[in-house]
Parts: C-alpha cells; structure tokens; sequence
C-alpha cells in the first residue's frame, strides 16, 4: 500500500537522523551549522508554502512566527531545565518545540481571522506588519531580553531533532496536499467564488493553512533557539521572512520539492560566495533575477506561477 | 394554499437587488417545484445572473426573501447554501485551472467528508476507507458523462464543451436538490447545444433533482423546459409554458427590442 510505504520511508528518515547524530560530533562544525540551517530552512519553507502557495494566501510574516516559537520555546525550557532533573531531559525540547508551536499557532490564529479577508498586496502587506509588531513587542519586553536578545538557551538542538521534525513535516504537507481535505487549499488558491460555489468554507482553509503553517514556523524558531543558544529580536525582522518567500518563490509554488530544493540552494549559496567576498549578495541577488526571469513559476513550479497568482487576486471581483 | 408552500423546492419571495442606484432584479416572484426542469431566459443585462447570484448567497438581496426546502436562506453564505443542497454552474466556466479533472470534482466532495483535517494528517484505515470511496464516487459520476477518460487531464485544457460538461459535473458532486446552469449552452454550436439539452434532461431524470437553468436564447430552452421565467430589466415579464411565452407579446417586445439595439 502506498500510504504504508510513505510511513515506513518517514520511519526511516527518522532512524538515519538519529543514526547520523551519534556522529554529528566529527562533522566539521562549520558544515554541520550549515547542515542544520538547511533543515530548519526546510521547515519553515515547506509550511510558508502551505500557506503561500498551496493556499494562495501570501503571507510575509513568517519570521514573526518563527521568533514566538523560537522565544516561547527558550522560556519554556530555561524553566523546564532547572526544575526538572536529568532522568527526563530529554524530554525538554520536545515539550517546549511544541509549546513554542502551540503559541506561535495561537498567534496565526489571532491574526489570520481578521487578516484574511484581505486579498492579495493587502494581505502581504498586513502580515508584513504584523511581522515588525512582533518584533517591536519582544524588543521592549525586559524578561526577554529586550533587544539585547535572550542569553543562555541550552544548545539541546542536534541532526535527529532537526531532520526528524523535517521528515514528519514534509510527510504530514505532502499527505494533507494528496488528500481529498488538502484540495480544498487548491481550491481556494485557484477561485474563491467557485470553491465557495462547491461547499468550502473558504475562511476556514485559510485559518487552518494559517494556524498549521505558524504552528510549524513556531517549531522551527524553537530548534533554531536551542542550535544558536542566543536570539534576538533583529533575527527575526522581514528581510527573514523575505528570505523564506524567497525560497517559496524560487523553488515554485505549491511544490514541495521545488521549495525543499530551494531552501538547500539558497542556504548554500551565500556561504559557497563567502570566497568571493564583497561581490557576495550582488551574485546572490542576481542570480535570483535570472532565476525569476527564466522561470517565473520557479524552478520546480509547473501548474501555477506568480504572475498569475497575483492577476487572479486582482481580478477576484465577483461576476458571473 | 398552504399545500403549495411543502411543494416548493425553491421560492424566491419579492426579490430585489440594488448596486448603488441600478436595479438589476426588482421584486422577483418565483416558485420551483421538487423535479422541475424550469428556465429563465431575457436579454443582455436582465438580470438573469443576479438571480443566480442572490439564490447561492453570493449577494444578500436589498430586500424580499428566499425559502429553500422548507428553510429561510436569505442571508446565508454560499458555502451554506451548498450543504444546503443548491449547486451552481457560471456562466463564464470558473474550474480550477490548476487541477485536473478528477480534482475539480473532488474539491465537491470536500463538504461531505466526515474525517478532515487532522485524518488527512495521519491517515489512517478510516481515512484510507473514505478517500477510496471518494475515488469510486468520482469516477461514477465521470463515466456517466463520458469523462472518466480525461480525468487526469488539467480540466481548462478540455475542449470547451467538455469543460462546460465537467462543471456540471462538479456541481452535482455537491448531490444538489437543486441545480442551477447559467447559460450552460453558451459559445456551443446549434448541434452541441441539442445534444447538451438533451443530457441536462436526462441528468434531472437519473439524480431526481430541479433545475433552473438560464439561457439567452429562447429557442434553446422550448425544446425541454417546462416552464419558463421572462426578465427584461430585472422585471418578470412573463412566466408560463414555452407555447405561452413564445406567443406573449411583451416577450416579443423585449426581444425585438433586442434585435434593433
Ligand atoms: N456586482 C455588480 N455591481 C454592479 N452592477 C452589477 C453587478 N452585477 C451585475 N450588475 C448589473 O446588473 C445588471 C444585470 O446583470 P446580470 O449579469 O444579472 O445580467 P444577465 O441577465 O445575466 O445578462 P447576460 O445575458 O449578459 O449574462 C447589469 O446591468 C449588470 O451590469
Ligand atoms: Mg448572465
């Protein structure tokens, strides 16, 4: 059965994860940062793309969901570590990705139900917004860290808990996506009035993407908050959520491998550029141009591109 | 009678629709009975779609009220519409040009899943159960009208009348009590347009359903309609059989007009 083998491949990608961090401590540390960048990349492109472009929602604050998970999830277990002793430590991370993921959801939910009546420019520009308010709030929240950042997160986060979570979440998109539930999201992305006109409550798929797609965002800022054991507020700003568009948009909309491919490049890049020094982000932005020049609908994206996206938005004016 | 009001599928009590200062429906008064074949036709801008517009929730009308088997659903958003059983078709083809055929027909079925979200996450034997059933119903309904052969085809690539046909079909995936096709004949030629009246009479007969169905022109709908709605400027200019209408002089009138202008 094909469901069973695409549940025997997630149990095995969690096996290699956990196989590969008993060793991760040989990797050149420099490599290994650049490996987990990768997959937290992965994380959070995968699930923008749940809501940019499976639901055709286009959302820009993506990082202010990374950083509630990422800050909830240092609270959570600066607390949890000092009350709670070793025999459950490994519990720890666990619990507080999860809270992390269950405030950053929270969150999605506050804001999408008001933002996602919006179309289109309007909705980005909200969201975008939205993003800087985050940020804003958390630099003057002193228990924090204010925008001094917060100090001292147990480096907890290694190649199993990253590449698991990577594994589970691309497995849970691609199942929604396939399933009968999931092309309600296509439904909606394509024509508001139609899928309305077939039964779908179109608020409703726009709220789930929302709360799923910020809910996974929030996990990612928790495994980044316990990799890098110091965050704050300027981690977070718009040009990161600009950076996860960007890999939504390169890779192709609504296709998942295109954006996973995108997500490796485009870690990879700038620091494959490093040799070339100052000429580093004018190659990496050209690049992109080229990139968005020869295939609008991205590397991978066949069926839907951006041009399109943003026409349909516009012209999403009821007629007959 | 308070007989009549149980035979109703559908009626539409004094209508009216505004935008700003242009009346496009004025004090609509129509009755659809359980298993009618009806039509509604009139000139450009009559307001025929409006009609369609106000029935499936798309717009709220300015004043008067909708009843639908037995229940008031003035006000009620589209979505609500539908699961209350009136499916719809536009009069310019609106499918999902990012899926295929099977998929638009899928996305209707969405409404009548009973494990959603969070069994799409895990699937498990439930979900595996329902999405097969999902399937067959699909390509049920697809062999019916000979499009189980295209299913996997993106549906804006058909052929137009077959897209026309596929969003038939993608409404009564919703198993609509009633259906409404806004001008499903459009930009078909004299042979198509028979042979695709012939197939919405057949489609009321096998799913036991109502239909209202729009058309521009008359000649089209004679043929099968039972009975047939007159709007010119959004006024009920007429109602009656084909016979009635085709020899009522205001009809004429409208039509003339038409012609001239
Ligand atoms: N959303 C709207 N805003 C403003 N005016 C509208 C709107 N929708 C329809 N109208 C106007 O209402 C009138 C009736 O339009 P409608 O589309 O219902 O006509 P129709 O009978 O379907 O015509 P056709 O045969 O051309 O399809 C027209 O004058 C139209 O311009
Ligand atoms: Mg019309």
């Amino acid at each position: 059965m094909k469901s069973n083998s695409s549940k025997l491949y997630l149990l095995a990608a969690i096996m290699v994860s956990l196989l590969v961090s008993f060793f991760q401590d040989q990797i050149n540390p420099y490599y290994f940062q650049i490996v987990i960048y990768i997959g937290i990349n992965i994380i959070l492109a995968t699930s923008l793309n749940l809501i940019n472009g499976f639901a055709g929602q286009f959302s820009l604050g993506h990082a202010g969901f990374m950083s509630i998970g990422a800050y909830t999830a240092a609270v959570a277990s600066s607390m949890l570590h000092v009350s709670s002793g070793n025999p459950t430590g490994f519990l720890v991370l666990p619990v507080a990705l999860l809270l992390g993921g269950a405030v950053a959801a929270l969150a999605g939910l506050l804001v999408g139900i008001p933002t996602l009546r919006l179309k289109g420019d309007y909705l980005a520009i909200t969201t975008l917004g939205f993003g800087e308010i985050i940020r804003v709030v958390i630099q003057n929240l002193n228990f924090l860290g204010g925008p001094r950042g917060f100090i001292g997160i147990p480096k907890l986060t290694n190649f199993f808990w990253v590449f698991s979570v990577v594994s589970i979440v691309v497995f849970v998109i691609s199942n929604l996506i396939n399933s009968t539930y999931g092309k309600g999201f296509l439904a909606v992305r394509d024509d508001e009035i139609a899928a309305q006109a077939m039964g779908i409550n179109t608020t409703k798929y726009k709220v789930v993407a929302f709360i799923t797609g910020a809910f996974i965002a929030g996990i990612a800022g928790g495994l980044y908050a316990h990799f890098v054991s110091y965050i704050n507020p300027q981690q977070f700003s718009f040009i990161k959520s600009i950076e996860i568009v960007v890999m939504v948009v390169v890779g192709g909309m609504g296709s998942t491998a295109g954006v996973i491919f995108a997500a490796v490049v485009l870690t990879i890049l700038p620091e494959a550029l490093r040799t070339v020094a100052q000429y580093r982000m004018v190659i990496y932005s050209l690049l992109l141009v080229i990139i968005m020049i020869t295939r609008p609908q991205g590397l991978f994206g066949k069926r839907f591109n951006l041009g399109r996206f943003f026409s349909a938005l516009r012209k999403l004016r009821v007629s007959s | 009678m308070p007989r009549t009001e149980q035979q109703h599928c559908l009626a539409l009590d004094a209508c009216t629709m505004k935008f700003g200062g242009l009346t496009a429906v004025s004090d609509l008064t129509i009755a659809i009975g359980y298993q009618d074949l009806m039509g509604m036709i009139g000139p450009n801008g009559a307001g025929k779609t409006t009609v369609f517009n106000m029935i499936t929730g798309v717009y709220q009308p300015t004043s008067g009220s909708i009843s639908f088997d037995g229940r008031q659903i003035t006000n009620h958003k589209p979505h609500e519409i539908v699961a209350f059983g009136i499916a719809r078709t536009f009069q310019n083809i609106r499918l999902f040009p990012s899926l295929t055929v099977f998929q638009n027909v899928q996305v209707s079925l969405n409404k009548s899943l009973k494990h959603g979200f969070s069994h799409s996450l895990l699937q498990g034997k439930k979900f595996h159960d329902e999405e097969r059933e999902v399937r067959k119903t699909i390509i049920e309904i697809l062999e019916i009208f000979k499009l189980d052969r295209m299913k996997d085809e993106l549906a804006t690539s058909l052929p137009y009348g077959d897209q026309r046909r596929v969003e038939i079909v993608r409404a009564l995936a919703t198993k609509p009590k009633l259906l409404l096709l806004d001008e499903p004949a459009a930009g078909m030629n004299p042979t198509e347009k028979i042979d695709l009246m012939r197939l919405i009479k057949s489609v009321k007969d096998l799913f036991n359903i109502a239909i209202l169905l729009i058309e521009h022109d008359m000649k089209v709908v004679m043929g099968i309609c039972e009975k047939i709605y007159v709007l010119d400027y959004g006024v009920k200019i007429a109602e009656g059989t084909p016979g009635e209408i085709q020899s009522n002089p205001k009809v004429i009138e409208a039509y003339l007009g038409e012609q001239v202008s």
